[in-house]
């Protein structure tokens, strides 16, 4: 019912890493797993505490629903529930889920005998939300600097902690973390087109190969990363991308408290060449 | 000992190289003999070479190298022609288009002037590089889909440097040349026009970049994951399916619930990746022709967060139809 035609072999014991067989099944397609109860739990607590917040609210519109972390003046202090203990209590849920999450595939990365990219590659994400709500507001000294659960609230968090720095674009690191987040995509387009091309190529031809793909590459701007090169690449630039994105994040703040412009005096005032 | 993590390529076999795929009547000979670079082997593919010269591709060289000369011999104008200077200075210079008294009509060289020209040999460039992605896929027989994904991106460019400066009469609206320049005209258009994080085409935009990231993330790492089942061969997995694309699919059908195939994967990247710039492109081109705030085109689509008060209403002039 829920099994794809080949999937029945692949469904056997083992691969766990922790709680052995007692949780070693599948409800529907879903894998379980000792880390599929804890991300159920955690998962399930922090969206119950998220409706609570809402309904404690003055709405039910999606877009403006807003549960705020405390106020800076709580320092790193719990707070009541009504004025961000709420938010802190989600949060604590949040990370819960999010490293059950990771831990669940990794179970499930071993049970089908591959690599244990997947859940590497989620660990900087985490390692991002991580950073924006504990790491940086802990360097900071207040829980109230982390960002707000809200669709459109936690934009206006992106845009006032923005304009703090002046003009953030400048922040070389974010320029960085956005040069790679591009090239990601267009990489990703590129494959995604590349692939698609040779499977697909248009009446009266033939499936394509491999040979094909390089030869395209070589022919437009004379290198073809691969059909492997092309997967580390991708994995990398997005990987890198949010390491930047990370690193310009914890920088702002703990580390630079000025105008972003500002940092790039270093350059201009080089003895060499200062007017 | 330590596993292989397929990350790094330990032992390159060499062998004889490759000239490419036999063009059709009608091509010219590629350029260039091709030669191995052993550090890149340890990531891809170690063969840089050979190259296909053709027509469309030395005419859009010759027309965008034309048009990044000029840019670089304005940027030295700028600085009295002194080279220490354009070095020092590099990333403040700019090209910068007319200003807005010109409107839509051809300025003098130095007044916006060699910004049109530019724009215009620049764009000559671009799409006859386009031509030649379409033409060098036709020839070999492919599909045409980088091209086309190539285009959404064209469409982005197109509408911040011609479509909606057209349409709001004046060149002046749009993006200079230069690093922190062009870096200024996204901060200038976003508070000129009410904040461009309430544009829902922007936010669309931004959903499907951010998605892109995390599907190639994604795709990468399981590609890699199952690279011992030789996953990385995806044409041939796709027109036969073997153990690496089902231990993928598994994967994620256990992870969350649902899974693509080898080849549809390919279909969420390139939409995925096409739609950044194509919903991209419709919200800027909306920006400031069809809205003029787009945080009080929120609050009147009832979007905007009702924060409590922390001190007495204030009510927007702009609301109340005050005139400046």
């Amino acid at each position: 019912m829920s099994m794809l035609s080949f999937e029945r072999k692949y469904r056997v014991r083992g691969g766990t890493l922790f709680g052995g067989d007692l949780f070693d099944f599948w409800v529907g397609p879903f894998y379980v797993g000792f880390f599929g109860v804890t991300t159920v739990f955690f998962a399930l607590s922090g969206t119950m505490m998220i409706l609570w917040g809402a309904a404690m609210g003055p709405t039910w519109n999606l877009w403006q629903i807003n549960i705020a972390p405390p106020d800076i003046s709580y320092g790193l202090r719990f707070a009541p529930m009504m004025e961000g203990g709420l938010w802190q209590l989600i949060t604590v849920c949040a990370i819960g889920a999010f490293v059950s999450w990771a831990l669940r595939e990794v179970e499930i990365a071993r049970k089908l005998g591959m690599g244990l990219h997947v859940p590497v590659a989620f660990g900087m994400a985490i390692l991002a939300y991580v950073s924006l709500q504990v790491i940086r507001p802990v360097l900071m000294g207040a829980w109230g600097h982390a960002f707000p659960y809200g669709i459109y609230s936690h934009l206006d968090w992106v845009s006032n902690t923005a304009y703090q720095y002046l003009h953030f674009h400048y922040n070389p690191w974010h320029m960085i973390a956005v040069t790679l987040f591009f090239a990601a995509t267009l990489a990703l387009s590129m494959h995604g087109g590349l692939v698609l091309s040779a499977t697909n190529p248009g009446k009266g031809q033939v499936v394509k190969s491999p040979e094909h793909e390089d030869t395209f590459f070589r022919d437009l701007i004379g290198y073809s990363v691969g059909t492997l090169g092309i997967h580390r690449l991708g994995l990398f630039l997005a990987l890198a991308g949010v390491w930047f994105g990370i690193v310009c994040i914890v920088v702002s703040g703990p580390f630079w408290t000025g105008a972003w412009p500002e940092w790039w005096s270093w350059w201009l005032n080089m003895p060499i060449w200062r007017t | 000992m330590a596993e292989y993590q397929n990350l790094f390529t330990s032992v390159q076999p060499v062998g004889p190289l490759h000239n490419g795929i036999d063009l059709p009547r009608g091509d010219d000979k590629r350029t260039g003999t091709p030669f191995l670079v052993h550090l890149l082997g340890r990531i891809g593919n170690a063969q840089i070479g050979p190259v296909y010269l053709g027509s469309l591709g030395v005419a859009s060289l010759l027309f965008g190298i034309a048009a990044f000369n000029i840019i670089g011999f304005n940027m030295l104008a700028s600085v009295d022609w002194n080279p220490i200077q354009l070095v020092r200075q590099l990333f403040w210079l700019a090209l910068e288009p007319p200003p807005p008294a010109y409107g839509l009509s051809i300025p003098p060289l130095a007044q916006g002037g060699w910004w049109l020209i530019v724009g215009f040999m620049l764009t000559v460039s671009i799409l006859l590089w386009w031509a030649r992605t379409y033409r060098r896929a036709r020839q070999l027989g492919l599909g045409t889909h980088v091209a086309w994904a190539f285009a959404a991106a064209i469409w982005l460019y197109l509408v911040c440097g011609f479509f909606r400066p057209i349409m709001m009469g004046s060149w002046s609206e749009a993006v200079p040349f230069g690093i922190f320049p062009h870096l200024d005209w996204v901060s200038a258009i976003s508070l000129r026009y009410g904040n461009l994080f309430y544009n829902p085409f922007h936010a669309l935009s931004i959903v499907f970049l951010y998605g892109s990231v995390l599907l190639f993330a994604m795709h990468g790492a399981t590609i890699l994951a199952v690279g011992r089942y030789g996953g990385e061969r995806e044409i041939e997995q796709i027109v036969d399916r073997g153990t690496a694309s089902e231990r993928a699919g598994l994967f994620w059908r256990w992870t969350m619930g649902f899974n693509a195939s080898m080849e549809s994967i390919h279909r969420w990247a390139w939409w995925f990746a096409v739609l950044c710039p194509l919903v991209g492109g419709i919200g800027i081109l909306l920006t400031g022709t069809v809205v003029d705030n787009w945080y009080l085109w929120s609050v009147k689509h009832h979007v905007v967060p009702a924060y409590p008060l922390g001190s007495p209403v204030i009510v927007d002039p702009a609301i109340l139809g005050v005139k400046p």
